[in-house]
């Protein structure tokens, strides 16, 4: 490589490092001083104390909550959407049906509507039912607005596994539940993982339908809970940057733990619509 | 094979069929009835005829709002995409520092929108945040930009913090891309002496092209709809100057509670949003023979 290109190679690297890690590196610092200190040093300096002090105050007053709100609701969804999504990718897959072509394309419309104009009908329809208010009434939403990918995902991957060992199993008589649950779900594993991940990401840090669910306090999820924290603690910047942090640390955790996996199961979100 | 019953097809399907189909599709059909009543959400509807959409159709705001969506697709396609090619390609060879690099690169994009507004609200502040600050200490001592107050600023400063956002997503998917090209192409070319720009214009761009494509209509199709850094950093403001239709559709039908002028809108959205990823995937198959 000529030294020119080289040099701008080295240069372009540098300056995205700078613009990617240094935001993290403000609000770590910044999280550790408190208000006082913030206003009267420099935004470069380094805390003059290592405290924690924020991020004991911010626990207290909500965050705590916000992390099993967003726990519930997260998890509770991926299971459902792991199971149903595998049945129907199942069918799609393995089982001749007239209508297979037409129900996989149904699916796969969904990847083309932009869930804002769910939002009013699915509010309505929330209300109607007595789940306003209430962390239930964000799972199917959450639930429908994933499936999509989901079954794409898992019916691609299935399509793979050898017919054989379907056979084999029905002629040792197990029925197709015994199938489904005894051979198809372990061999799929790296595919569920992939679909827990993407959808994880995207769920944890979901906005527009909590907005739109939720109102109580006690009900706040991650997102909706930070928003109001930064409402709340407004001018007091340390405050809010602890705040930041603390959504952000989850996540950043579980990638410091599954790299790889997660940016694999962020790509296969990337698919066209 | 063995016979499945019909009912043991519809009792799998059955699950997936019904979440979605209450939650995703009718909704849309539901959206279109609602457009042709004025309707707090609770209460009364009163049958407007198709007078939701004649103001929309002369709403100032809303044909602003898509003036801005569209601004928000030009800068994205031209603002990401390049970027993040170019991160992928720097990203291509593996070593050591590649890897560290990519991890960090990353992490943005794990962050909620409501954590990345925040953030960037607080790189904005006019006072006390981190570019002025910046620009202070290089040189520029009086200078105070009001990012997001700006009329005629907010609208960028806003993309500027969502590019930084989904940049890194385009980067995984191009490096995953360039990653699948066989080494032995590029053996093959070097061994008939090309350098590494004719390389990259001659192997990487052409294998790239449907990597390419799928990351604009993903872009393309995201920025029609965008929504929520844009809610929290400035909800459309200040007097609507980065008002998007979804930010608009959601004041009208959530803070308003004009419901029925809501749903037109986000009518609209979807009309829009679903005939420009068609026209787009089309004219870029074509392109493609």
């Amino acid at each position: 490589m000529s030294k020119t290109a080289k040099i701008i190679v080295i240069l372009l690297a540098g300056i995205w490092l700078l613009i990617t890690l240094y935001p993290f590196i403000f609000m770590l610092q910044t999280s550790m001083k408190t208000n006082m200190e913030y206003f009267t040093t420099s935004v470069w300096a380094f805390p003059e104390n290592i405290s924690l002090d924020n991020y004991l105050t911010a626990m207290n007053s909500g965050f705590i909550r916000f992390y099993l709100n967003s726990l519930f609701v997260t998890i509770t969804s991926l299971v459902i959407i792991i199971i149903s999504a595998s049945m129907a990718a199942y069918m799609i897959a393995k089982i001749d049906f007239k209508l297979s072509n037409s129900v996989f394309s149904f699916f796969l419309a969904g990847m083309m509507i932009p869930i804002h104009i769910t939002l009013i009908p699915v509010y309505r329809m929330t209300q109607t039912m007595g789940l306003y208010d209430k962390l239930t009434g964000l799972i199917g939403p959450y639930v429908a607005f994933s499936l999509p990918i989901s079954i794409f995902i898992l019916t691609g991957f299935i399509a793979e596994i050898p017919r054989e060992l379907e056979e084999a199993a029905y002629i040792d008589g197990a029925n197709i539940f015994q199938i489904f649950t005894k051979i198809i779900f372990p061999l799929i594993k790296p595919a569920v993982s992939t679909v827990a991940i993407y959808n994880l990401v995207l769920l944890w840090n979901e906005f527009i339908y909590a907005l739109v669910l939720i109102s109580n306090p006690d009900k706040w999820n991650l997102t909706l809970g930070l928003w109001n924290f930064q409402g709340q603690y407004g001018t007091n910047v340390p405050m809010v940057m602890t705040g930041v942090m603390l959504s952000v640390l989850p996540l950043l955790l579980f990638y410091i733990f599954l790299q790889e996996k997660v940016i694999k199961g962020m790509t296969a979100g990337a698919v066209k619509g | 094979m063995q016979k499945v019953s019909k009912l043991t097809i519809f009792l799998f399907l059955l699950p997936a069929l019904l979440i979605f189909s209450l939650y995703m599709v009718a909704p849309i059909p539901l959206s279109a009835f609602y457009s042709f009543f004025r309707w707090k959400g609770f209460g009364e509807r009163v049958f407007v005829g198709l007078s939701n959409w004649v103001e929309l159709i002369g709403d100032g705001i809303f044909h602003k709002a898509l003036f801005n969506n569209f601004k928000l697709v030009f800068l994205s396609l031209f603002g990401q995409l390049p970027i993040a090619l170019a991160l992928a390609i720097l990203l291509a060879k593996k070593t050591r520092i590649t890897d560290i690099l990519k991890t960090i690169y990353f992490v943005p994009l794990l962050m909620s929108s409501v954590a990345v507004a925040t953030l960037w609200s607080n790189i904005y502040d006019p006072n006390f945040g981190l570019l002025n600050m910046f620009l202070q200490t290089i040189g520029f001592e009086n200078l105070f930009i009001d990012y997001l107050g700006n009329p005629k600023l907010a609208l960028y400063s806003v993309i500027v913090a969502i590019n930084w956002r989904y940049i890194p997503f385009y980067m995984i998917l191009f490096l995953a891309a360039i990653k699948n090209i066989p080494d032995e192409l590029y053996e093959a070319s070097r061994v008939d002496g090309a350098s590494k720009w004719e390389n990259f214009r001659y192997i990487t761009l052409p294998l790239l092209r449907p990597t390419i494509i799928n990351a604009s209509v993903l872009s393309l199709v995201g920025s029609l709809k965008f929504f929520d850094i844009v809610y929290v950093l400035t909800g459309g403001g200040p007097n609507n100057a980065s008002e998007l239709m979804a930010t608009y559709m959601y004041k009208n039908a959530f803070n308003s509670l004009r419901m029925g002028y809501g749903s037109t809108i986000a009518l609209a959205l979807f009309i829009i949003a679903f005939t420009f990823s068609i026209i787009f995937m089309k004219v870029t198959k074509k392109g493609a023979k």
